[in-house]
Parts: structure tokens; sequence; C-alpha cells
């Protein structure tokens, strides 16, 4: 048994796809928390200084540089299995099965990973990227704020700049919707790639696992909406 | 259940042998009793095209009770046909109307090559088998059958995932010709048992090396494969193989 075989078989592949997911799972919530600062309805002074504690110190961002290895490595091996999986069967049904015996979601995956990941590229080009090059001053007025002459990255101001146009509302709600439809499956079969069987934990993790991809994607989705209706001051 | 007869029409696919293309063919079956098994409509049929010197459908069966798991047909769209549970074998003709079309095709799995017509070979499950999915006990005479304690509900778990009788359904209904539910089966019905301990690391990584070689696909966990399986072997099962495999590919001394 070799490292490589552990990476490469078929069961190794998943392990791969099952420990990235659950790590990109944990990111979630951490994110939404941070995100939902916004509702305070302080003029984003608790966003910006939630965010701020994000940026500021060195081991979150090691992590950062953890997430974006994670999300690669999900990406890569999730690619693979995904064109490795199409060949196994070289003549396909006349009469498909379709969704009797499984969720049309569990069968898309890798349509809603590509979804996803479409929407991450215009997400980073959004927040992330101007924010950590510094161009945020450069593109709006409202680069940085000052709370008690302490200058701040002025997040919010940018997500009030960007979310004023619906194209782009609803170019992140269907981000989250395939979010939501990817953790309905995703959560569930991760930890039973992890080898959880025991009927106990089970109920609990698919329980956990249906609120989870309810909840994070829809507290997503109403940022942008809540921003673009004006429900936040 | 009152009994009535049916015409039917059946598209089933034809390929002479595992070199050529396939393709349908259509054919008229006329007064089949509701009370028929699937397979004794094809019987019916067989003989007319043997009497009209044509040539009749070739398609693997044996027990014809639902224990060898050799009635590989996929019937509209579903392994073993519209009943849970059930082999073709065991699929009546009650489970159709007069007038329906029926389509009958082959597993599909280029893992299981077809052999010809409805035939597949399924040569692959018994070559993992082989690769690990035994126990090695010595020759002479029978150890006392009860001299390793066995807890009920163990043993109760471990025969349930014996039950399999490596028919491939799993792999026909599975978008990724996966064998994870055969095979976790076949690990599991050991691993239960004190008697599967000590081959435990040996065995899962054996097994799935092969299985691997074999052609077939990555577990996703969509769940096809447990709702077309005649036996109801649980996906439990492919959690179980899941956590061991990874016991044994993080503990193994090699
Ligand atoms: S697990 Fe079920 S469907 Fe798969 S080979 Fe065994 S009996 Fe057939
Ligand atoms: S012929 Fe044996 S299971 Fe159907």
């Amino acid at each position: 048994m070799t490292w490589k075989q552990l990476f490469t078989s078929s069961i190794g592949k998943k392990l791969v796809m099952g420990f990235t997911g659950v790590f990109l799972i944990l990111f979630l919530v951490v994110h939404v928390g941070v995100n939902a600062c916004i509702w305070a309805n302080d003029g984003g002074t608790m966003f910006n200084k939630a965010a701020h504690f994000m940026e500021a110190t060195v081991v979150i961002r090691i992590l950062e540089v953890g997430l974006f290895a994670g999300i690669i490595l999900h990406l890569v091996q999730g690619i693979t299995l995904e064109i490795q999986n199409r060949k196994k069967r070289s003549i396909g049904y006349h009469v498909p099965m379709g969704n009797r015996g499984s969720k049309w979601y569990s069968r898309s995956m890798g349509l809603l990973g590509t979804l996803i990941l479409l929407f991450l590229i215009v997400h980073i080009k959004h927040f992330w990227l101007p924010n950590r090059l510094g161009g945020l001053a450069n593109i709006h007025e409202i680069g940085f704020i000052s709370y008690n002459g302490k200058a701040y990255h002025n997040l919010y101001g940018e997500m009030l700049v960007v979310f004023q146009s619906l194209a782009v509302v609803i170019v992140y709600v269907l981000g989250c919707i395939s979010l939501a439809y990817h953790l309905m499956h995703g959560f569930y079969s991760a930890f039973r790639t992890l080898g959880l069987h025991n009927p106990r934990y089970v109920r609990i993790v698919h329980a956990t696992g249906t609120a989870f991809s309810i909840i994070v994607p829809l507290a997503f989705a109403m940022m942008p909406i809540s921003i673009y209706m004006g429900w936040i001051s | 259940m009152e009994h009535y007869t049916m015409n039917l029409t059946l598209k089933v696919w034809k390929q002479k042998n595992q070199n050529t293309r396939g393709h349908f063919e259509t054919y008229q079956v006329k007064d089949i009793s509701s009370e028929m098994s699937f397979l004794e409509m094809f019987d019916v049929l067989n003989e007319r095209l043997i009497e009209e010197n044509r040539e009749p459908i070739a398609f693997d069966h044996d027990c014809r009770e639902g224990i060898c798991g050799m009635c590989s047909m996929y019937i509209n769209g579903r392994p073993h046909g519209p009943w849970h549970g059930t082999t073709t074998c065991q699929l009546h003709m009650r489970a159709f109307k007069d007038g329906d079309t029926i389509v009958v095709e082959p597993w599909r799995a280029n893992a299981f090559p077809v052999i010809k017509d409805l035939m597949v070979d399924r040569g692959a499950f018994d070559r993992i088998i082989q690769a690990g999915g035994y126990i090695s006990v010595n020759t002479g005479s029978a150890a006392d059958a009860n001299a390793i304690p066995v807890e009920k509900e163990k043993a109760d778990q471990a025969f349930t995932a014996a039950a399999c009788i490596g028919c491939g359904a799993c792999v026909a209904a599975c978008k990724n010709s996966s064998a994870m539910l055969f095979v976790s089966a076949k690990v599991a019905q050991l691993a239960l048992l004190p008697q599967g301990a000590p081959e435990k690391k040996s065995r899962v990584l054996d097994m799935i090396d092969q299985m691997d070689k074999e052609g077939f696909g990555s577990c996703t966990m969509t769940g096809a494969c447990e709702a077309v399986c005649p036996k109801e072997i649980s996906v439990d099962n492919i959690a179980r193989l899941n956590e061991q495999y990874l016991s044994a590919v993080l503990t193994i001394d090699k």
C-alpha cells in the first residue's frame, strides 16, 4: 500500500472529496457567521470589524491558503471522478432510470459544482481580489472607513455598491441555489464516504445536513436581496 | 388477484457477440397469462421463434427462484423490472397490462461485457471475491461451530449482508457503474463476524484493488443501487466498507 494508491483508488478519491468537503462546510459556517453581521443594522460597523478580524491575523491567512488548497483539491478530484465515472458505461440505456431510486441532485454533483465554481469566480472578483490586492480604494471612493481613528477596509460599502445591480443579485441567488442542492447531497454523502454507518449518527447527520443545506444558502441569498431591496440601512 | 391474458410489444436488445454492435428488435407476444413469470413469457416467445426457425433470444437464468442472481434484465428502465426487492425471475406478468410495450436491455457497464443479447459476463464479480472475499481456514476435522461466540445482532446483520446474490443490478443501476454495494455486502458479511477479523485489512484492500482493476466506477452515494437490489442490501454496508478501507489504508504495516 502506498500513499499514491490511497489517493488514486476509487475510495481514496472519494475520501479526498469527503475530507475537503467537510473542511469547506466548516468554512461556510465561518463565512455565513461573519456576513450575518450586516444585519446588525449599524451601517456596517460590526461587519467591517468582523471582516477586518478575518484578514488581520496570520492564523487566518494560513487558513486561507488551506482554504484555496481545499477548493482546488476538491475541484480537481471532483472533475477527475466525473470524467472517469462517465467512462465506465460506453453504451447507455435506451430507457434511463431517471429519478427512480436516486435524487436528481445526487446525480448532478458535477454540474452543481461547476455552477458554484462559476459563481465563485464572479464572487472572488467582486470582493476577495479588490480587498486583498488593495484595489478597493481604486474602484470606488468608499475604499476605507475609519472607526475611532483606525482605518478599516469598507467591505460593507463595497457590498452596497455591488448589490445595486439586479443582474448581480440574480447571479448570487442562483449561486446559492446551486450550493443548497450541492450541500443537500454532499453533506450527508461526505460523512458516509468517511465511514459513518451507525444508524443513530446517520440520522443526526441526515437531519443536520438537510437543515444546513437550507439555512446557510438561504442566509447567503438573503444578503444581496436585503441590500438590493433596501431592507438594511 | 384475478387472472387475465394480455398482448404485448417487446423491444429487446439483440447482439450477436461481444465484438458486434447490437440493436433493438421488436416482437409481438399474444395471450400471455398474468400468472406467468417474466422469464416464462420469454420462454413462450423463444418457443415460437424456434418453431419459426428464427434465432431465440439469449438470456441468463438458473434457479428461477430468486437465489442464484443469474437473471439479469433491465426492464423498462429498471434493473429486474418494476417490483421492489424482486429478481427478474420472480417478477410476474401481472405487473403489466394488455397493450403494454416492454423494453428489455442487458446490464450496461463496461465491466460487464455483453456476451450475447441479454447475457453479460459478470466474471468481474468472481475475481473480486477471489481477491479476498473469503476467510482462510485449515482443512482437517471440522471445528465446533459454536466455539467462537457471536452476538446475535451481529450475526443477523452479517446474514442480511450475506443475502447478496451477486446479480449485478447495483452496477446496472448506478450512474457510475460502481460495484460498491456488491463489494460492501461481501466485505460486511465477514467483517461483522469474529472469523473475518484476522484478514480484515488485506481483504478490503485487495477487493477494492481488484474492483478498480475490473473497471467499475467510484461510488457517489446516489442510492440507486439500494433501490433496485432484489435482496434489499443497504447502503449502510458501503459506509461500513469505507470505514474499513480508511482504517486499513492508514494502519496496514506495508
Ligand atoms: S448487492 Fe444486491 S443488487 Fe448488488 S449484486 Fe448483491 S443482490 Fe445484486
Ligand atoms: S434465475 Fe436465479 S435469481 Fe433469477
